[in-house]
């Protein structure tokens, strides 16, 4: 195992592993890709031996995940265990470094942009080019495939609109008076992806850039003075009860309690803001040390085909090959003309821009909110 | 209430200890091995031992929300006892012995109740649509503050009072109240001298109690307030675990250490005066 894996992060893995499938010995924990194990059917055949796969912080509400697993273990007898569905990025990575070598450890991971950055620098994933590797956009994977971009959305406003007269299409929307101690967020900027992407959006409505985040800080903070910042985390119930009747969330999130809301008398609408659009995407990545190292694959490879892709849509997720399955027409265009419309294509912030965005907020956001 | 029991054992005492080593084992591996994995985390910095991460935890936002941390704790811990010593004492008094039994069971339950679901008892109750603000007209945003989140916190820290304080308040014998009224005393001075000082060191170690509890809280503050109001366990939260903070561990670690300090600065308080308090007792 260990030498396996040694192999894997080598300089030239590739080499190697063929031999390694060649020789008959199929190592599904050194395998680049499915060919390198003799193709699909062999993948299948292996993780199916495996039988089990462990994944952690795959919240059954959130991209559509809860159908995504069930899917997969109707269609290939491959038991999944979810553990801690709530967990983020960060106990992922901790979760791959304290349980190294052993039974429990997750095989994949779903992180924050970040987070797959950095794990990769760490030496944490194995590379692994799923067979649509080469459909997906530069930018959105390593080039080795240690870490593939797999869904995302855009920062929205998701607004009761039972109780709101007017809902609010933009950050300047906002702060009118109007909506006074209503405008919430999906967690703690310092700590949750949605609600740091959403100070990054606020920048960007208010004359800031990839580079400065510190005019989001502000608009919050004048949010906050206005009496309009509602301090509550959004989650379903509070959206029930009316304590967060506005709530910058990814788009997907919001656009997935629509139809849960409309059974409890509740018209959930949602809006991309008009002057702060901010899109981003989760990866993907495979434990280098993976339990199951074929299951993992062979989850990677379910993910990415057009019925993966079309389970996320499902849960209004943007998933990273919209645009190629669009051109080949897999794509179920009845789940895509429900996303949230949006006009024209996204740009990204570097991992410098981000990091730097962060390290601003984590110093920065206090002082303003706070008191 | 404990008069005989200190008096003349010295040779026991000497092989005394030995019978408490299993506990200073215990002791040692559940607290004293995370303790020094902490703070050597605390003490390191890019692989290197430095003072970095202690002195950025004293500095700017994160000694703000230390400070809130023991402003709110010792805001709840006093109003808290004070509370809680009364409520307990109109309890115990009392000639309904069924109200007695309620009030303990439930100051049981309610001394655990915390987390998530406190939190949204008090949102759907009082917070900005909840049921009774509306009822009386309570202005936005007002239970998202320092102190709606101290309001919040006695919810479960005057039970907690109460369950420390029952059995105290029950060692007051009626026969010490009638006796020092026969010997002329107020009811102030029959509290100043007698009630009080034997209430001591129950009272105290109830303050270091609900300090303590308030101290370490986090899943209701963090619900309920994000970071509206600065609170230590949150910083380390956001620095420990989440989805955006990359490499703030070791500042997670040191904010421990930090609080740690300040949890021994209070031990230190109520230590020699509980001895104090107590030697009225013997």
């Amino acid at each position: 195992m260990t030498t396996a894996v040694t192999a894997a992060c080598g300089a030239a893995p590739g080499t190697r592993q063929t031999t390694q499938a060649s020789q008959g010995g199929a190592n599904a924990a050194t395998a680049t890709s499915a060919a390198d194990l003799g193709g699909l059917d062999k993948l299948v055949e292996a993780a199916k031996k495996e039988g089990t796969l462990h994944v952690i912080a795959l919240p059954p509400d959130w991209a559509n995940y809860g159908e995504i697993i069930e899917k997969f273990q109707a269609k290939y007898g491959i038991k999944i265990e979810s553990e801690t569905p709530d967990a983020a990025s960060a106990d992922e990575i901790n979760a791959v470094k304290t349980r190294k070598g052993q039974d429990r450890a997750p095989d994949v991971l779903d992180l924050g942009q970040s987070f797959a950055i950095s794990g990769a620098a760490e030496g944490l994933f194995a590379p692994y080019k799923v067979q649509a590797f080469g459909k997906i956009p530069e930018g959105q994977k390593e080039a080795t495939g240690l870490w593939v971009n797999d869904y995302g959305g855009y920062v929205s406003i998701g607004c009761d609109a039972k109780k709101i007269t007017t809902c609010p299409t933009s950050f300047k929307d906002l702060l009118k008076p109007e909506y006074k101690g209503k405008v919430a967020m999906n967690g703690n900027p310092t700590k949750a992806g949605s609600a740091f992407a959403g100070v990054y959006a606020a920048a960007l409505a208010s004359g800031g850039s990839f580079d400065d985040i510190q005019p989001g800080i502000d608009f919050f903070k004048k949010l906050k003075d206005a009496g309009n910042y509602n301090p509550v985390e959004t989650t379903p119930a509070t959206i029930e009860k009316g304590e967060t009747q506005i709530s910058i969330d990814w788009d997907y999130n919001n656009a997935a309690y629509a139809p849960q809301m409309a059974d409890k008398g509740i018209d959930w609408k949602v809006n991309v803001p008009s002057d702060g659009r901010y899109f981003q995407m989760y990866a993907q990545a495979i434990n280098k040390d993976a339990p199951h190292p074929a299951a993992a694959r062979l989850w990677q490879e379910y993910l990415y085909s057009a019925e993966g892709q079309n389970l996320f849509l499902k849960g209004f997720a943007r998933p990273v090959l919209l645009p190629a399955m669009t051109a080949d027409g897999t794509v179920d265009q009845a789940l895509a003309g429900k996303l949230p419309q949006v006009e024209g294509e996204p740009t990204f912030p570097t991992s410098q821009q981000v990091d730097a965005a962060k390290a601003k907020l984590a110093s920065g956001w206090d002082a303003a909110i706070s008191g | 209430m404990s008069r005989s029991l200190t008096g003349g054992r010295p040779g026991a005492r000497s092989r005394g200890w030995l019978g408490a080593l299993p506990l200073l084992a215990f002791f040692a591996l559940v607290f004293g091995v995370p303790a020094a994995a902490l703070a050597a985390g605390a003490f390191t910095a890019q692989g290197r031992p430095s003072l970095d991460n202690l002195a950025l935890s004293l500095r700017g936002g994160y000694l703000t929300a230390l400070l809130g941390s023991v402003k709110l704790s010792a805001v709840v811990a006093l109003a808290g006892a004070v509370l809680g010593t009364f409520l307990a004492h109109a309890v115990v008094t009392s000639r309904f012995r069924l109200l007695r039994e309620a009030v303990l069971t439930a100051s049981g339950v309610l001394a655990n109740f915390g987390g998530v679901p406190l939190a949204f008892f008090w949102i759907a109750t009082l917070g900005n649509s909840g049921v009774v603000s509306g009822l009386v007209g309570l202005p936005s945003g007002s239970l998202y503050t320092f102190w709606g989140l101290a309001v919040v916190y006695l919810y479960f820290s005057i039970p907690l009072m109460v369950l420390a304080m029952a059995p105290a308040l029950d060692g007051l014998r009626p026969q010490w109240r009638e006796a020092a009224a026969n010997n002329g005393a107020t009811a102030w001075h029959y509290w100043r001298y007698v009630g009080l000082p034997v209430l001591a060191p129950a009272m105290l170690g109830g303050v270091v109690l609900l300090f303590g509890s308030a101290f370490s809280a986090y899943a209701t503050a963090n619900a309920m307030v994000g970071t509206v109001v600065p609170l230590v366990t949150l910083k380390i939260a956001a620095a420990l675990t989440g989805d955006v903070l990359i490499g703030y561990e070791n500042i997670a670690l040191a904010l421990s250490l930090d609080m740690i300090v300040v949890a021994g600065l209070v031990m230190a308080i109520y230590l020699p005066l509980q001895r104090r308090t107590s030697r009225w007792l013997h």
